[in-house]
Parts: structure tokens; C-alpha cells; sequence
């Protein structure tokens, strides 16, 4: 390729270094939504990653999943995490095809002695779980038991999930 | 708990009025039965007509730690068994249950879809694989078993295909059946190869959940995890699908009696896990009639849900209707009506 000027040419190359930089974080942002062991104080990822799509979301779900499929869910990626060691609790990221899908689910399923919390676009925290939405995702992650520890923890966690959206 | 005199008043009248009709035991019955009317396929009736349902209960079942107690939930399933066929010794209570033949394959079908927090327990299949070996089974002819391996790993199962041990895997170790079977609306249904070629005989271990669409998945909604593709049968509340997947022949045939997990259950928002809908209702519900047994399900979730303050499953647009056209003259999979099911709480 001739270049009509040494500007031109890296102007070309800095927009070309900034387009495969955009490109390559958003699909990694895509694909891995889940914090690696450490990255968040005392928490483990003891799983690998499974990810369903739409037309296979009941293996996980099971009836659950006609809901997720009606607000236009792409596909829900889940992990399992153990905390300090002993708590163990599962992340599950739902990708929708808008941020309307994940409202309707977020507001459909909110429990109504949950509390508030500063997570995404909007959250919500009870003694064991916390789900938040943040654009088209929407996230739910539950512990499977209640310590003292737990609702901080589960916080923690959640924003290191919300980070990596 | 009830005390040792409730239950021994309980079992005892089971034991005479059942042995008013000993030649009508379960293990007398054909393997086929020659007609799918509710006549023959119930054996366990107090009087001709109705279905016996047994709950068992346990108010002690968790420890103050929340965790069950293996002790109390063995001593549970032999109450609930007792109770049910009228022999006190497990062994005996046992045989009464299953096919006579020794070398029959008996599996027990869990439900673990929910994961770790809200699927059949491990330690209720457990002592049910270890009454079995009591009865004479082998143990590498009880086969505990879910659609995939990664559901019964939630449960706290060990994958194990070793024949010399009680073995422990999903459908998708075994495959489906190439060619589909229909009843009614549940067309295209291709079984798992488990209840098709390797079990005899199915004990169905659900656990009692609300569900989404259902309204209640027990006994009948369990046998949506014997199919390759649950998905194509969830529409209209999943009615009629779940009576019509039960009338499928092997499913009808084989499932032949249920040990309902209702030690913990939840009672709302199912059939996830969400912990702050979680109960205990610390229970067993035993029973034969896969249709008096869900009913009897939907009456303790619909008690808990009014405890709780919420709607009724009717009101909340999903009531349990298959329920109901399973016990219709085109299904007839058993009883429905509170007349005809001889509840025995103890």
C-alpha cells in the first residue's frame, strides 16, 4: 500500500491498533464475565465456565427457561465459586438480546422484601442472593448457605461480576 | 414427631386391613398390567377404590446446622415403608415393594435440575439403594439415574458404571432411544435407554418444588427427566404433557412407586433454587398412585403458600391442571378426588 504521507500511514495503523483493541476487549468482555480465583478477596472459581444458548437453556433451567427464552435471552453462562474455602455459591450471567429483556426479568422475579443495592443499572441483595442488570445482562448469584459472612461476600463478589461487563 | 404408639396404631392398621388383601400385593403384580384402568394398576388400597398415600414426617429431620440428619432420614424412609405396606421390618416391607425376581433392575429416578441447593438428596437415594441390598437387590442391579451426569453431581452423586457396585449415571452416559414414542400430545418423545433396556422396575425420587409453568413438579413432572427434549412439552402449564408423557407405556409401566423427597422444598419462584423461598417440610410422601401423590403435594405447597401470604397457584395463573387430566377417562393414571385417597400422615 502507498501512503501519500507518513502521517496518513499512521494515522491508518493507530486507528487500525484502536479497532482490534475495541474488538478484541468487547468479545472478551463477552465471554468471560466471571472473576478468576482471587481476583476477588477469598473467592475461588471451582468450575469451569458452561454457557447454554436459548434452544438448550431448559438442560439448565428447566421450566425456568421459557421465561428467559420470552425476554429474548442469548445465552446464560454460569460458574460455580466457593468463598473463603467453605461457602459455595453459583454465578449465572444471563446475555439478552436487549436491556429490555433483562429489565422484565429483573423486575418480574424481584422479591419484595429485597433491598436495594448500588450494582448496574439496578440491584438487589436478600440474605443468600443478589441480582443486578447492567445493559442487556443480568446476573444472579446465589449462595447455598447463610453465614454471617454471606451477604458481604456475595456483594463483593457482585461487583467484581459487574467490573467485567 | 409422632410418638412410637402413633406409629405403631398407624402401621399395625395398615398391616390388618392390608392383609385383608395379601394376594393383592405389589409384588404380585404382572410386570405388563392388562389394562391401564385404575382398578389394576393400584394394589395398595385400604378399600377397593382409592389410593393410599403415605407422609411421613420428621420435625427433627435437620440438625441446628440445617444439614439432614442420615440417621433420622433412614429411619424416616422405614417409617414411611412400614406404614405404607404394613410390615415393620424393613426387609419384609421391602419385598412387598419390589418384583420378586432377584436379578430384576431396579432404578431410582432422582431429580437433580434444580443443583445443589433444591434437587433429590443424595442421602434419601442413599438409604434407599441400601434397603434394596437389604431385600435381596444386587447392587450393581440398583441404578440411580438423572438425565445428565451433571445432575446427579449436584445432587452429591458419584458418577460410577462399575457393575459390582451400585452404579450412578445419567442419560446422556446410556443415549436415548432412536425411535420416538407418542401419547396424545407428548409426540416425538424419545426415552432414555435407562428406563427402556436396563431398569425393570423405577422408584421415582422427586422433590417437591413450585414450579413456573407446571405449578408443581412432583412424581409426574420427574419423568420430563427421562426424555431427550423436556422443552418441547412445558407449553400451556405443561398440560396435557405431563399426563400424556405418564401414559407412555414404559413410563406407566415401570415407575411403579414413588418416594417423594419433601424434606426440603421451595415454595415459590421454582423449580430454581432461591433460598429465600426455601422450606422444610421435613417430609417422605410415599405412595403407588403417581396422581394422589402429586394432589397430595399441591394440597401441603398450596398450605404453605397461604402460610406465606401469597396466592394460591390458581390465582397466580399456573395452577397444576395436568393433575387433573391424568386422572381423566382418557389417562386414567389414578386419583385425583380427596375421596378416593387414603391419606395417612404420620
Amino acid at each position: 500500500m502507498i501512503f501519500r504521507s507518513r502521517e496518513l500511514m499512521i494515522a491508518t495503523i493507530v486507528i487500525g491498533i484502536i479497532a482490534i483493541a475495541v474488538l478484541t476487549g468487547c468479545k472478551k468482555k463477552t465471554n468471560d464475565p466471571f472473576p478468576a480465583s482471587g481476583a476477588i478477596a477469598g473467592w475461588e472459581k471451582t468450575g469451569d465456565t458452561r454457557t447454554f444458548d436459548a434452544k438448550n437453556l431448559y438442560q439448565y433451567i428447566d421450566g425456568d427457561a421459557e421465561q428467559y427464552i420470552s425476554a429474548g435471552v442469548i445465552t446464560t453462562s454460569t460458574a460455580d465459586y466457593k468463598y473463603q474455602g467453605a461457602l459455595e455459591a453459583v454465578v449465572d450471567v444471563h446475555t439478552m438480546s436487549a436491556p429490555g429483556g433483562a429489565q422484565k426479568i429483573f423486575d418480574t422475579n424481584r422479591a419484595s422484601d429485597a433491598k436495594i443495592v448500588p450494582l448496574g443499572d439496578a440491584g438487589v441483595a436478600l440474605a443468600q442472593s443478589v441480582v443486578f442488570r447492567k445493559g442487556p445482562y443480568l446476573v444472579r448469584i446465589v449462595a447455598y448457605e447463610s453465614t454471617p459472612a454471606t451477604p458481604q461476600a456475595l456483594l463483593a463478589l457482585a461487583h467484581g461480576v459487574e467490573g467485567k461487563l | 414427631m409422632k410418638d412410637r404408639r402413633d406409629f405403631l396404631k398407624t402401621a399395625l392398621t395398615g398391616a390388618v386391613l392390608l392383609g385383608t388383601q395379601a394376594k393383592l400385593g405389589l409384588a404380585d403384580v404382572p410386570t405388563k398390567p392388562a389394562s391401564l384402568g385404575h382398578q389394576d394398576q393400584y394394589t395398595h388400597r385400604i378399600e377397593p377404590g382409592k389410593s393410599r398415600v403415605v407422609i411421613a414426617r420428621d420435625p427433627a429431620l435437620h440438625t441446628s446446622s440445617g444439614q439432614l440428619d442420615e440417621k433420622r432420614v433412614l429411619e424416616l424412609l422405614d417409617r414411611a415403608i412400614a406404614s405404607y405396606t404394613g410390615r415393620d421390618k424393613p426387609t419384609d416391607a421391602w419385598k412387598h415393594i419390589l418384583p420378586q425376581a432377584p436379578d430384576k433392575v431396579i432404578g431410582i429416578k432422582t431429580n437433580g435440575l434444580g443443583g445443589k441447593g433444591i434437587s433429590s438428596h443424595a442421602m434419601l437415594a442413599f438409604a434407599i439403594a441400601e434397603r434394596l441390598q437389604w431385600a435381596g437387590i444386587k447392587p450393581g442391579n440398583i441404578i440411580v439415574w438423572d438425565r445428565f451426569a451433571r445432575d446427579l453431581e449436584a445432587c452429591g452423586f458419584t458418577i460410577n458404571t462399575d457393575p459390582s457396585r451400585v452404579r450412578c449415571f445419567g442419560s446422556d452416559v446410556s443415549g436415548f432411544e432412536d425411535e420416538p414414542v407418542a401419547f396424545g400430545a407428548a409426540v416425538n418423545v424419545k426415552l432414555s435407554k435407562i428406563l427402556t433396556r436396563q431398569c425393570d422396575m423405577v422408584i421415582g425420587l422427586p422433590i417437591l418444588k413450585d414450579h413456573s409453568m407446571a405449578g408443581v413438579t412432583f412424581a409426574m413432572k420427574n419423568m420430563y427427566g427421562v426424555v431427550q427434549h423436556p422443552d418441547q412439552l412445558h407449553g400451556g402449564g405443561c398440560n396435557p404433557f405431563v399426563a400424556d408423557l405418564n401414559c407412555i407405556p414404559a413410563i406407566r409401566e415401570k415407575v411403579r412407586f414413588t418416594i417423594g423427597d419433601a424434606m426440603t422444598s421451595v415454595y415459590d419462584g421454582g423449580p430454581g433454587f432461591h433460598p429465600e423461598r426455601l422450606w422444610q417440610p421435613n417430609a417422605l410422601i410415599i405412595g403407588e398412585d403417581r396422581v394422589a401423590l402429586d394432589t397430595t403435594a399441591w394440597q401441603l405447597l398450596e398450605r404453605k403458600r397461604s402460610e406465606a401470604g401469597l396466592p394460591t397457584l390458581e390465582a397466580a395463573g399456573r395452577p397444576p391442571r395436568y393433575i387433573a387430566t391424568a386422572a381423566d377417562a382418557d389417562h386414567k393414571l389414578g386419583f385425583n378426588k380427596p375421596e378416593h385417597i387414603n391419606l395417612v400422615e404420620i
